[in-house]
């Protein structure tokens, strides 16, 4: 659940398209060229928004954010240390 | 001395064998490692036909092998064409036809992007660096070519007059051109720059700027002939491992944009930043706002702040005397060791102390001219003094101050600065156009304290047609580079003429004043 919404946040608004095919779970944003540093902060007002978590500036790192699984994970260790 | 560009690097290689040259991920490569790989890439070139003067295509992300490609190329007496790597399919056979390229260099993760390239120019040898051997059919595995290649530097016939590089940069028409380099004006304006920045061996130069255009390219170069070390990173994307990068590698100098000290000081508000071991922090592509300077000196206490200015038709102009960076901060300062800067009314009179006038450029450094562009080459580039000389219209108005030191006033054509990154309007206009509910767009940049000038679109429909924001945003990004998709797209139902009935830049902005104070 958490991953298609994310999925669907990357799609609708750094991809601008409906197109489940044109992002896999795994696929790393900077490879396939679809974020930048102005697109990161975007991702991250979104899932502090969305899942009601803040990342630190030390977190800011492709382990943590460069995939809907990396993401997924990130949010999911957060919200466990929260709760 | 240095005839060759890829000379610094076989001086480099042979002076400093052991010393550190590059650093980009996990990997570590000393001057003489780097050369064998560029002789190596050097040597397949040439097994795969690149004889002396062919344009050679680089369409790969900032990592070692994009660095070291340069070299191989150069090795190969060929011309190399750096892409940036957010190119789309369809620009990137534009300027592969173009350039007329006869070998494309890339790397696996962009398969998606240069895959249809081979359908579509089947003369083009593509040669893509990955870890599996799996490619499609047409694609050669770089990795597995180069291994059983010679790692001395194969005989070289260049001279110095000959072509280095064929830059492409946007262009007020829309589509890119492709700026051309010698040898001599590279080697020339390298050893301008190394002067006035004083590198040294001890050096480790930080850039996360990329490797395609003159700024991010510079670093490299200016690395590899003072003998210092480069840290080159993918990008700005991820602050966090960029930081920790500087930190853990200890950098001396760093290259950036203004965008990025924007980036850097938002940050450094919510949680202090201070890199103490940078001696040397430069700035260019874009102008420097005075209000960042103090917070940028909280960053780098240790540091000398260069302020710069220049264009992909000479790589640099101007810099500014760090001693004045503080007395001056709206300066761009004065022209590069050796060179000229004339400022020159509309009759190529010079003007008058104080008074604007268009900047021109003098010195060995002023490209050959545009690729296969005569008619754009002769509105840039003028007759000098001297007979057979050109002196090179950089497009902008400036003014001088008492002591010399010049001023940006304004840009003389409608091309946007957006990051540091310069975006045709028309380019952005074309790519809206080829939607068919598309009545009307026009492109203009308005300031945006991140991105100095954002890209802002409007766009009328045709009657009885439907066009969402979302569609417009998403054939811009299916089409153009990232930087170039527009912030903000306004749907109007119709955009204003002139009496003679021309879309007017002007008009929109009057009009639409209101709409666009909201916007920030």
């Amino acid at each position: 659940m958490m991953k298609k919404t994310i999925q669907h946040y990357i799609l609708g608004n750094l991809l601008f398209t409906e197109d489940e095919s044109a992002l896999q779970d795994g696929d790393s944003f900077l490879d396939s060229g679809i974020i930048d540093s102005t697109g990161v902060l975007e991702i991250i007002l979104f899932i502090e928004e969305t899942f009601g978590i803040k990342v630190n500036d030390d977190e800011m790192i492709p382990a943590n954010l460069d995939s809907v699984d990396n993401l997924a994970a990130f949010i999911n260790r957060k919200q466990a240390i929260a709760a | 001395m240095s005839r060759l560009l890829q000379d610094t690097l076989l001086a480099t290689a042979s002076r400093y064998p052991d010393h550190c040259a590059l650093i980009a991920g996990d990997v570590r490569m000393s001057y003489s490692e780097a050369l064998h790989y560029a002789c190596r890439l050097a040597h397949a070139l040439r097994a795969h036909g690149v004889g002396r003067g062919d344009r050679v295509a680089i369409f790969m992300d900032n990592t070692w092998q994009c660095a070291l490609a340069i070299y191989g190329v150069l090795l190969a007496d060929a011309v190399f064409v750096t892409i940036n790597a957010q190119t789309k399919t369809d620009k990137l056979v534009f300027i592969l036809r173009d350039a007329d390229a006869r070998v494309l260099l890339s790397e696996a993760h962009f398969i998606r992007v240069f895959g249809p390239v081979a359908e579509q120019l089947p003369m083009l040898r593509i040669l893509c660096s990955a870890e599996s051997s799996a490619l499609p059919a047409g694609i050669e595995n770089l990795n597995d070519t180069l291994i059983n290649m010679p790692s001395t530097p194969p005989p070289q016939r260049a001279i110095t007059l000959d072509l280095a590089a064929l830059i492409y940069t946007s262009g007020t028409t829309g589509e890119p051109k492709g700026v051309m380099h010698s040898h001599q004006s590279l080697l020339f304006v390298l050893d301008s720059i190394n002067e006035y920045l004083g590198f040294s061996t001890d050096d480790r130069l930080f850039s996360a700027l990329p490797l395609n255009f003159g700024y991010g390219l510079f670093q490299w170069l200016s690395a590899v002939h003072a003998g210092a070390t480069l840290v080159l990173e993918r990008s700005f994307t991820y602050p966090a491992q960029v930081f920790k990068r500087m930190h853990d590698e200890a950098v001396t100098s760093f290259a950036s944009v203004p965008t990025v000290f924007a980036l850097m000081l938002a940050q450094d508000a919510k949680q202090a930043l201070c890199f103490p071991s940078v001696r040397r922090i430069t700035n260019a592509a874009a102008a420097l706002p005075a209000e960042f300077i103090p917070g940028i000196r909280r960053l780098f206490p240790q540091a000398s702040l260069y302020k710069m200015y220049g264009q992909t038709e000479c790589i640099r102009s101007a810099y500014l005397n760090p001693g004045l960076a503080d007395t001056k901060p709206e300066s761009v300062g004065c022209a590069i060791p050796g060179t000229e800067l004339l400022l020159l009314n509309e009759n190529g009179q010079p003007v008058a102390r104080g008074e604007v006038g268009n900047l021109y450029v003098r010195g060995p450094h002023v490209m050959r001219g545009y690729w296969k562009q005569p008619e754009k080459t002769a509105e840039m580039l003028i007759p000098g003094p001297l007979p057979g000389e050109f002196i090179l219209k950089s497009g902008d108005l400036f003014r001088q101050d008492a002591e010399g030191d010049f001023y940006f006033v304004a840009r003389s054509d409608e091309i946007i600065k957006s990051r540091g990154e310069k975006v045709s309007p028309a380019e952005v206009e074309n790519a809206i156009y080829s939607l068919a509910a598309v009545q009307d767009a026009v492109v203009i940049g308005i300031p945006d304290p991140l991105l100095g000038e954002a890209v802002c679109a409007f766009v009328a429909t045709r009657q009885g047609e439907e066009l969402s924001v979302q569609q417009i945003k998403r054939i811009c990004s299916e089409r153009l580079e990232n930087y170039m998709v527009p912030k903000h797209i306004l749907l109007l139902p119709e955009l204003p003429r002139t009496v003679n009935g021309k879309l007017s830049r002007k008009l929109i902005m009057e009009q639409c004043a209101a709409l666009l104070a909201e916007l920030n």
